[in-house]
This record gives structure tokens, sequence and C-alpha cells, in this order.
């Protein structure tokens, strides 16, 4: 035996060293469970990875090679940090679809909306400064709010979507309390993990609240694409310039692969975008952006739109038919008319997070209602499950495994009574983004 | 040519990465050690590809009841294909926490007072009634856990009667039957066996001091979590009686080559018997390297005489 080792080890020398804001970056039990998810035993409906099985790869794969045969040495080169031009121009024709009268010089080009959503809170918060979001909300955008140290508030959401007097009740009481609102994050179409859209009404309503308050609208949209009906909802950014930071991406609408989302932002919050995002990646990649806008100048787009929306339109009916069939009663869900996720609510009690263990046992996964909310307690009784990715085939057999799960939690909270269904969440509780 | 090492990691349970983590760093520590390596999971493709690539032995990494209850060992048996760690027997009398501390209880060693029910007693007798008879008879705080798993998955410390029914649903999560055992106040500390072929031999004990208080499943694998002291900041006298019970434990439940015995010492310096790990981990912040690490043993060297040693049992 070796001596002298009577120091203490953390097996990590720089324990002593991080920022305060990696303090709940922590290796989880849940999502330990996702990485099961990805056994193609395991019926999967916890991801959003879009599925590529509706593009014409065979196409795509001839137009990146012409486009490295002929344009390879820009393609593969350093770019503006603010995005390509000509893909910026076309940007502002897709975001016409959705009502928008953008400039191209107020788009700045993203690895992903994702990146604009680090970048835009990067801009507007300091720590403890108040982003007020919908309950629940995407955990992508709960995790960069965490990261820059705000406080997430939220704000109570019907079947409507956001409510507009919460909103405002909200606002009030976050300023009473001498903190600052920075942001109102907000998915108003077919939003993740609801499945729930915004009537054209309800989103004046949310823009009339943020303005009296002054506080900016970051309107993330990456599904508006995907409306079932094949109608792009007019989107806040339509109504109001310079109020509203507008998120699109082509990760839904083309490929996740590529990474290429956008900000349309007002003039002078755009300046400040760019040079945040100079200083993150120097430049988005010039690769992905020429991809896209190759692709929406060769290809027929509005009917691969089309292929995506009847394929999703399809899952949709599995998913919704299966549950109704087969869900135990007094389960409720949300019937999303586009984009990739209904949110399940169960009946008794039940704590899906503690029940997760169970399902990946019976080999189905989906994700906890909690890991959707910045507490433990909220959203303890739901889930968000997904039709996005899991063959088409597979979906009922995924609900009726998660059936099964569910009357087998039921007959354990009978036993050990209601007070048995503390929440339970210890860390991240969503599935990192390769997760099917 | 050198020789092919199949090692088997992954399968279906929680400790899903955990195990394929440990299988990487055991595949290159071995090809360090000039073994040719293959990763395999345990799917539906694995029997045809052991018989197809016939390795000369075989090294399961397998965590959870997939991995150590017995079931894959018994496979390989079958396949006639050497292996290293426990075989179905030692696996099945390790894995579940009852049997294990049972055996060591009637080898006169300290184990927890504790009490194991499947779900089904409490349905048919009631909950309430039998938790508070449970409860009684173990004492609070205790330590409510499904009685075959791993690490601390579904583990609760429970400290009141009202905390026992979540806890109970938490275990139950993870398999049918809970023991519910007595929290021994103390040190917590690992102590790592291996057999090299001359009997088994206890490494340096190594201290878990977790920050939040409970080794659970984030402190294990988080680093930066945890602070562990190698040895264990235990007297003498303490350290050997723990080293004793855990080559006790080894070979009283029939562990082969390896196994890493949990234990908390109480403040009388008795080490009380919590479970043994017949496949143990062997991540970046898993304790059976630590051990390692502080002993004269060199983990390549130490993984070629396992591997030499199963080809040797055939």
């Amino acid at each position: 035996m070796s001596e002298g080792q009577q120091q203490g080890s953390r097996l990590d020398p720089w324990v002593d060293s991080y920022a305060k804001r990696t303090e709940g970056m922590k290796v989880s039990a849940i999502r330990a469970l996702f990485s099961v998810a990805t056994r193609p035993e395991v019926v999967s409906l916890a991801g959003g990875m879009p599925n590529l099985a509706a593009l014409p790869m065979d196409d795509v794969g001839d137009m990146i090679g012409r486009l490295i045969k002929e344009q390879g040495e820009v393609a593969l080169q350093y770019g503006s940090g603010q995005g390509v031009t000509k893909l910026r121009e076309q940007i502002c024709e897709v975001m016409k679809l959705s009502g928008i009268e953008g400039h191209p010089d107020d788009v700045v080009v993203t690895t992903g909306s994702q990146s604009a959503l680090d970048l835009v809170t990067r801009l507007f918060c300091d720590p403890g400064d108040v982003v007020l979001v919908e309950a629940p909300s995407y955990v992508g955008a709960l995790g960069v709010f965490s990261a820059f140290q705000c406080e997430v508030v939220h704000v109570y959401t019907d079947e409507g979507g956001l409510n507009p007097e919460a909103l405002d009740e909200a606002i009030k009481d976050v300023v009473a309390q001498g903190k600052k609102p920075k942001l109102i994050y907000t998915i108003p179409s077919f939003q993740n993990p609801l499945g729930i859209t915004q009537s054209p009404e309800r989103r004046k309503q949310v823009l009339e609240v943020a303005l009296k308050h002054k506080v900016m609208v970051l309107e993330d949209d990456p599904y508006c694409m995907l409306g079932f009906d094949g109608v792009v909802p007019r989107a806040i950014r339509a109504d109001d310039a310079e109020g509203v930071i507008y998120l699109g991406s082509f990760s839904k609408s083309i490929a996740s692969g590529l990474r290429v989302g956008w900000a349309l932002a007002p003039h002078g919050v755009r300046e400040k975008l760019t040079l945040a995002s100079e200083s993150s990646v120097l430049s988005p990649s010039n690769f992905s952006q020429m991809t896209v806008s190759e692709y929406l100048s060769t290809q027929p787009w509005d009917q691969q739109l089309k292929a995506f929306r009847e394929m999703y339109r399809e899952r949709r009916d599995v998913l919704i038919g299966a549950m109704e069939e087969l869900l135990p009663a007094g389960c409720t869900w949300t019937v999303p008319e586009g984009g990739f996720f209904s949110w399940v609510t169960l009946p008794g009690g039940i704590n899906t997070t503690t029940m997760l263990p169970k399902a990946t046992a019976n080999l189905v996964a989906y994700v906890p209602g909690n890991g959707f909310y910045v507490d433990d307690e909220q959203g303890s009784d739901a889930m968000r499950v997904s039709y996005c990715f899991p063959p088409l085939d597979r979906i009922p057999e995924g609900v009726r495994r998660l059936a099964a799960t569910i009357e087998a939690e039921q007959e354990l909270i009978e036993t050990f009574g209601p007070s048995a269904t503390k929440s339970r969440k210890s860390g991240p509780s969503t599935p990192s983004p390769e997760i099917p | 040519m050198s020789e092919l090492v199949a090692v088997i990691a992954g399968g279906l349970s929680a400790e899903r990465d955990v195990s394929i983590r440990s299988g990487r760093r055991i595949a290159e520590e071995l090809r360090k050690a000039d073994f040719e390596v293959a990763i395999l999971d345990l799917d539906s493709t694995l029997v045809d590809e052991l018989i197809r690539t016939k390795p000369a032995c075989v090294f399961p990494l397998v965590h959870g009841p997939e991995g150590e209850a017995g079931s894959l060992q018994e496979v390989l048996a079958a396949l006639a294909l050497p292996f290293v760690g426990s075989t179905a027997n030692g696996c099945r009398r390790g894995f579940d926490k009852s049997v294990a501390s049972g055996l060591l209880e009637d080898a006169e060693f300290a184990t927890p007072d504790h009490v194991v029910m499947p779900q089904g007693v409490f349905r048919e007798l009631g909950a309430q009634r039998l938790l508070e008879v449970v409860a009684n008879q173990i004492g609070l705080p205790a330590m409510v856990k499904p009685n075959r798993g791993g690490s601390a998955l579904g583990a609760t410390r429970v400290d009141s009667a009202d905390e026992l029914p979540s806890a109970m649903v938490a275990a139950f999560a993870y398999g049918d039957e809970v023991i519910i055992e007595q929290f021994i106040e103390g040190t917590e500390i690992a102590v790592s066996v291996v057999d090299l072929g001359d009997g088994p031999i206890a490494l340096p004990a190594v201290e878990i001091v977790p920050d939040s208080g409970i080794y659970d499943f984030s402190a294990r694998y988080t680093a930066g979590t945890t602070e562990f002291f190698v040895p264990a900041r235990l007297s003498e006298d303490a350290l050997t009686k723990a080293y004793e019970l855990a080559v006790a434990a080894h070979t009283t439940l029939g562990a082969r080559d390896w196994s890493r015995t949990d234990l908390i010492v109480n403040s009388d310096g008795v080490p009380h018997f919590i479970e043994i790990n017949v496949v143990p981990g062997v991540t970046e912040t898993s304790l059976f390297p630590q051990s390692v690490q502080a002993s004269d043993f060199e983990f390549p060297a130490l993984l070629t005489t396992f591997v030499n040693n199963a080809i040797d049992r055939g």
C-alpha cells in the first residue's frame, strides 16, 4: 500500500475554479435513463429530433457536391459574423410567410436559434434579471437563462397559450419586488412542450402587455412552418419591429444537423448581436449557410415542407388515436395542430419523474413534465410525448407500454397513498439533443 | 497474434452510460497490454457475435440486473467462454442485498437490521400499518432502496415516518422488492478486493465524503462533488476489520477475481456490511480505480492477470 495519501481528492483539480453559474451542472439519474432510449428496443417518445426520412438525400447530396465543386473555397472559408448576405435575403423571404417584413441588414445568422437565444440573453440579462416564460417552457431556453443566472418566472399558460392578464400581473409583481423584467420568452406556435398555439388575438394581447411595460419580447418560432393545415401563423414580430426579437430556424424545416438559425432584431440590438456573435463563434458556418441558401434556391422547398407536414400530421394522428384507445381514464392531453409534441397530464398524483425508471424498464421513454419548469414541483404530474422521430408503426406500441406503466404506478400510489407522490427531481431531467 | 478479449458493456439499465464508460476504459487498458479488444453491447446480436468471434476471454461490465444478477454469466458459461469475474451463483448472491447481508450476518459480521418486502405484501396487508410496524422494528433514520440495484438509484434516507411512502415508491421504480435497513451513522468506505490467483486481498479503502451528505447518483458521477480519502482516515484497527470484512464478503458470497464492498464504520470502529458489487464501476469517478491507484498494483497489469487467469480457467 502506498503511504502519504491522506490528502483528499475530488477527482477534478479545477473544482474550486468553476464559475458560480456551473452549480447546477450535475450528472442526474433521470438524464442517465435517457441513454437507454438510444436502444432500438425502446420506443422513445422523449426526444425532439426532426425526422429526416422525408428529406431527399440523393438530391441534397448532389447539391452539396456541386456547392463544394463550384464554390468550395468560399463555403469552406471563414465568413461574415452577421451571416451570408444572400441567405439573409432569403430568410427575409421566408419570414414573409409569417407576415414579417424584415430587412436583411437586421438579420443575424446563428448556429441554430439556440445560439441566438444565448446571444440575446447575454446582451440583455445581468445576474438576477427576470425572464418571463410560459408555464411550462422549452428546457433549452431555461438552461440558457439559468447559465446567465437569470431569475425565471413562469407565467400561467392556458389552452390558448401565454395568458396576457397573468403576464401583466407577473410583470407588476416583478417590478414591485424591485427586480428588472428583461425578456418575455414565448414560443407562440406549436409550443414546446405543450404543443399549443396562440391565436392572433392572444398574440396581440401579449404584445400589448409587453409594450406597456417596455419589456422585450423574445419570440422563438422554430415550428411555425409545420402547421398541419399548411397555414403559417402570423408572428408577433409581424406587428411590431422594435419591441420583438424574432428567432427562426431551419432545423425543423430543412435539417437540424446544418445548425442554421437566425435572429431578426431591431437595429440597435442587431449591431450588438453581431458583435456578440463574432466574439462567440467568429462567424457561423459558411458551408452550412450556403447549403441552406442553395437548398432554398434549387430545391422544391414548398413541396418538402408539405411532405414534412403530412408526415408529422400522420404521426400526430397515430399518437392521439393510440392515447385515446389505451391510456387509463383520467389522463388528458393536448392535441397539437402542428409541431412535434403533446403534453399529457396524469391523474391521481402520479409523479412522472419517479415513474420514469419503470417506463424505461418497460422499454418506453418520455420526458417528465418538471423538466420544463425551473422548480421541482410544477409539472410533476405531466409529461411531454413526441411523435416526430419513432417509426410510425412503433408509436402505438410505445403508448401501450406507457399505459401499462401508468397503470402499474397507479397501483403503487393506491398502495402507499397520496403522500407517496413527492417530487424527486435531482439535476437535469431532460434528454440531450441527440436522444431520439 | 494478440488474443481477443470481448468487453461487454451497455445494457438497458439506468447505468448504461456508466457501464459504457467503464467498458471503454477497460478496453483502453487492455489494448495497452497488447490484447485485441472488441466492445459489445448486451443486445440481440451478442450471442451470434460471441459465437462468430470466439474471444479468448470475455470481460463483462454490464451493471444492473442484466449484468450483475447472474444471467449474463449463465450465458457465457453456456457458450463455454472464459470470463472475468464472478460466476452466476456468485452474482446472484451478491446482487441480492438481503441474501448477501444474511450470509454475512450468519458469518457473524455486522450488518444493518433490515426488512425486505415485495410490493404485493404492502398491497395485501395495508401499506400504512405495515410501514409503521417496519419503522418501529428498524427504527429511524433508515435507508430505503431497491433490494436488487446499484449506483444508489432509487435509494433514499428516511428520517421521519411520513417520508416512507415516497421513498417506497422511488425504490419500487427500480425493482419489485424493497429493502428497508437501519441507517448506520459513521464513515462510509469502499474496499476493493482482488484475487490474482493466490487468494483475495483487500486494496486500500476509499473513504467517501459527498458534499451533499448523500452519495447518490449525482455525487457518484459528477467529478468534484465528493471528496475521497485513500486510504480512509480510520484507525489501523478499524481498517484491518474493514479489510477482513471485505475479504470475507468476497469469499462468503463466492465472488471471483474482483469485487468492491461498501461499508460503514461506526463510531466504535465496527465496520457494517452494506453491499457488495461483483461488477465494480471503473469510470473516471469510480472507487475501484482509486483503490488500485493507491495500491502497489498497476491497472493494466491487474487486468491482464484477470484475463489470463480467466483463460487458464477455461
